[in-house]
């Protein structure tokens, strides 16, 4: 296969017009001895075949009933979502550079920002991180540049994942990041208090946290305001910023996450939605794109990239951040599932919240022990002995029961975290009961 | 400009979720419940006229020439998306993959290999989402790599010429950043880059061609210059698609380098994104990569077993849609065929610059790679680059990144990939000689161009200057 529009006449008359005798001459500038090397890759493909070898690799997947969340969602997505980014004026554009030919882009972008600053209940968010993790150390740098301190606490509940790509980031620029212990499945407020002081940047909490408990975010950023810290609240389901009191109402400073359950698939993990909102005060510190609402020469409301000198390609090295493509198309799906779904959000973050507590009630009947007795939104830790082994062998059965979580909580062995969504019916988790009674 | 918030109306929005038999989710106790969530009130038919809409104000590649300089905006094949979009893909949860998703993996470890063929690199890591975050790993790895020897060096060298994005990830990793400037014909003044290497030189990054569209003449002599040091040779492959197929960055010298599968290997660019970054190193730089990599045993599987990675740098393991799509694109071409995209890359770069270079000044005249610059100096009554870039607007072509590099003064870099017929680039050629001509008889018409876009002349000043960043009701 090739989309290569000029023929072999085209490129002859071409080189003739530049005043070379042919495409070789063209890489004069490239030493001879390392010029046209042998590169080892399969027989080309026709289109046909390339799409039927895709699918046979494709077909080794394997679709379960899948109990799953840890920072993915398998969230339904109406197909308005996929028919609207399909159309290719979207997706075939960069950057929008040139703001009078990239007004869609511009105007959904400014939707996006108005759609997770109402979710977050902060004043400003920025239109796309990679994912929930970047987005999480690119707040944490972001305090440390507002603060001028650089020892950073974690919660040990915030997602580890998370906590993995933080530390790379804050060994990178020489910052301190210490893990506050949790208790019954929280924030061990207690040990919190001992571990701040006045050094301290912010303090980072995720809420729902990582075994789906809801936190106590008001108090953990009292904690942090009294000594002059930052307060970041993360997340890894945003759907449950349409049920639970927003990370800005609860007084947090800055808050990012995953958008991942807003319109966008699980994907294998990427590409993922980073979302990062703060406070106005941090107008001038954020990092990322901004889009602000103007006028044209007409007068005519019209979108524009803004406070652009926040970033790489006019600060450089002085720049709030390095980060330039971002994840553009999954916010435009984020926002076209906003607009659709609509405050029926509400409504559906209730069902995914009922559709787990039916589950957690079934297995606890069942015998497993529901580790953490505080309230969950989708997620929860289930003990029963024998965890692997049965978590195996329902995977012989088309369900994935949750994952293992002792490689990074060794004192959690037996324990699967479950996560439920309106993907599975309470039909499924009969049928999973039922299934679970007789193996 | 509408927004969607303008539909509003209580009662419009008729979207349903699947009944749920079992509402026993009352455990959360109310004072951790919101009751002040007001997002859009709008019905289905709204959505779908509203972003078909904004979609038409548009431009995209499949709108026309996109000759937007470093950026290869070259077509998308309609068949990555198709792939992009099959279930057995996008409905995989990464945390089972290894159980679940042996396919996904083993695309993973293909394109790990392929990567690995076309560069010279001896590993590759598919987890950076964009170029810059395949630089900021690369330069975590340069950190992590003098750290485990032990040598103190903080310095990292970049050109003059080099992306914003270069020295922004250097910052980042605590170093300090020393501009290289380019000699009088765009390669890197080999003086200057002597007087600036010394024992606290970590690496120099590079990007190969450079900026200017330039493949620097002196490449292995910067190289032996670099090494000789102790230092590391960093190669942004932002560029890659001038010689993909012609020469491997590791023939070249370099120890590490990112590619961008949303340029070279023609996933589509998404208004912003996502694109992916994966970086490929030389084998005393593998022991360094981010977690985890894809290896192979009875079965794909995750190594985290790695005790002197930089750790993890991505929540899971990159952007697998655009790798998927980046793998068919490779598939579909193959090794001749890659090659042959560089070859057209750079004639029809050429073929353009020939062109355009008796009408406007190119101040670095000689053969280029898959892109040059020109510049706005000595066009008639003062007209600028952004103007002409505004007015081809009008004739239906995106403009050039402009004003940049920043060395040269009112910069236009044209790239205009292979994928465009020479017919399409002589009507941009004309394009552009029909606007010098209008700066000469009528200027007024670049002043107030563009006039046949959705929206006029944007305010950028104003929106600065009283930001408006949501919409307020």
């Amino acid at each position: 296969m090739s989309f290569l529009p000029n023929s072999d006449d085209d490129i002859l008359a071409m080189c003739s017009e530049i005043g070379v005798s042919s495409i070789e001459d063209l890489f004069c500038d490239i030493p001879a001895s390392i010029k046209n090397p042998t590169i080892q890759l399969p027989q080309a493909l026709s289109e046909q075949e390339a799409l039927t070898h895709i699918l046979h690799i494709g077909n080794a997947n394997e679709q379960l009933c899948s109990l799953v969340g840890a920072g993915i969602y398998n969230h339904y997505v109406p197909a308005v979502v996929d028919h609207l980014v399909s159309r290719s004026e979207f997706y075939t554009a960069y950057t929008p550079y040139q703001p009078e030919i990239s007004q869609g882009t511009l105007a959904a972008i400014f939707e996006f920002q108005t759609f997770i600053c109402r979710l977050t209940g902060m004043d400003i968010a920025n239109a796309s991180m990679y994912d929930g993790a970047t987005a999480l150390a690119e707040a944490v740098l972001m305090a440390i540049r507002s603060t001028g301190k650089n020892r950073v606490l974690c919660s040990a509940t915030v997602h580890p994942h998370y906590r993995d790509v933080l530390s790379a980031y804050l060994w990178a620029s020489d910052a301190q990041l210490a893990i506050v212990p949790y208790k019954q499945g929280l924030t061990d407020y207690e040990q919190l208090s001992h571990m701040i002081d006045d050094n301290v940047a912010c303090v980072i909490v995720q809420s729902p946290n990582y075994f789906g408990a809801v936190e106590d975010v008001a108090s953990i950023a009292d904690s942090a305001h009294n000594h002059g810290a930052l307060c970041i609240a993360t997340f890894t389901e945003a759907l449950s910023l349409a049920l639970l009191k927003s990370p800005g109402s609860l007084g947090a400073d800055i808050t990012c996450g995953e958008g991942q359950s807003f319109g966008n698939y699980p994907a294998c993990g990427g590409p993922l939605l980073g979302i990062l909102a703060c406070r106005s005060k941090f107008m001038r510190t954020i990092p990322g794109r901004l889009v602000g609402k103007t006028v044209d020469e007409e007068g005519r409301d019209a979108f524009v990239m803004t406070l652009q000198t926040r970033e790489q390609h006019i600060r450089r090295q002085r720049a709030t951040s390095n980060i330039c493509t971002n994840e553009g198309l999954c916010a435009l799906r984020a926002t076209i599932y906003l607009s659709l779904v609509g405050n029926k959000l509400i409504e559906l973050a209730r069902i995914n919240h009922a559709l787990a507590s039916y589950c957690c009630s079934r297995l606890v009947a069942l015998g497993y022990e529901r580790v953490f007795t505080v309230p969950f939104f989708n997620e929860f830790v289930i003990r029963v002995d024998n965890a692997k082994e049965i978590r195996n062998r329902l995977l012989d059965n088309g369900y994935a029961l949750g994952i293992s979580i002792d490689t990074y909580y060794p004192e959690l062995n037996d324990c699967l975290l479950l996560g439920v969504t309106e993907s599975v019916s309470n039909n499924d988790i009969d049928n999973l009961v039922e299934l679970l009674q007789t193996i | 400009m509408q927004t969607i918030f303008l539909f509003h109306k209580k009662g419009k929005n008729k979207y349903s979720i699947p009944a749920c038999d079992s509402i026993q989710g009352d455990e959360i106790p109310r004072s951790m419940l919101r009751d002040d969530l007001t997002l859009v009130d709008v019905s289905e038919v709204d959505v779908v006229r509203h972003y078909r809409k904004l979609s038409s104000l548009n431009f995209g590649v499949d709108n026309g020439m996109y000759p937007l300089g470093s950026c290869t905006m070259k077509y998308n094949p309609k068949i990555n998306d198709v792939v992009a979009m099959l279930p057995q893909f996008a409905m995989q949860h990464p945390a089972t993959i290894e159980e679940t998703g042996q396919g996904a993996l083993h695309m993973m470890y293909q394109l790990q290999q392929m990567l690995c063929q076309i560069t010279g690199m001896h590993n590759f890591s598919l987890s950076p989402a964009a170029g810059a975050h395949g630089e900021l790993t690369s330069v975590m790895i340069i950190k992590k790599y003098f750290e485990t020897k032990g040598e103190k060096r903080n310095i990292l060298l970049i050109p003059d010429s080099a992306h914003g994005t270069n020295p922004a990830s250097v910052a980042m990793c605590g170093f300090e950043v020393k501009e290289i400037p380019s000699d009088s014909d765009g390669d890197v003044d080999l003086t200057k880059l002597e007087d600036a290497l010394n024992e606290h030189v970590a690496a120099m990054m590079l990007t190969s061609p450079n900026t200017l569209g330039l493949f620097d003449r002196n490449i292995l002599k910067i190289a032996d210059m670099l090494h000789s040091k102790g230092a590391l040779f960093y190669c942004d492959g932002a560029n890659l698609n001038a010689v993909v197929g012609k020469v491997r960055p590791v023939d070249m010298g370099f120890d590490i380098m990112h590619v961008n599968l949303h340029k070279t290997f023609s996933t589509p660019h998404g208004g912003g994104g996502p694109g992916a970054g994966p970086i490929g190193v030389v084998e005393k730089l593998a022991p360094f990569l981010p977690v985890p990599i894809i290896e192979k045993a009875d079965r794909y599987y995750l190594q985290y077993n790695r005790p002197l990675s930089i750790g993890r740098i991505h929540s899971f393991f990159g952007n697998f849609m655009v790798m998927l799509r980046a793998y068919t694109y490779i598939m579909m071409l193959g090794s001749d065929g890659l090659r042959n995209v560089a070859e057209h890359a750079v004639c029809n770069a050429n073929y353009l610059r020939t062109k355009l270079c008796n009408h406007f000044q190119v101040p670095y005249n000689r053969i280029c790679m898959h892109e040059f610059v020109i510049n706005d100096e000595g066009l008639p009554n003062g007209i600028t680059t952004n103007e002409v870039a505004k007015r081809l607007l009008d004739y239906g072509f995106h403009a050039p990144t402009v004003y940049f590099p920043l060395i040269v003064h009112g910069a236009m870099m044209i790239e205009p990939t292979e994928t465009e017929h020479r017919d399409t680039l002589d009507a941009f050629a004309d394009a552009m000689l029909t606007i010098k001509k209008e700066a000469a008889q009528n200027p007024a018409l670049l002043k107030k161009a563009p006039v046949t876009t959705p929206v006029r002349k944007v305010d950028a000043v104003l929106a600065a200057r009283k930001p408006v960043l949501k919409w307020d009701d």
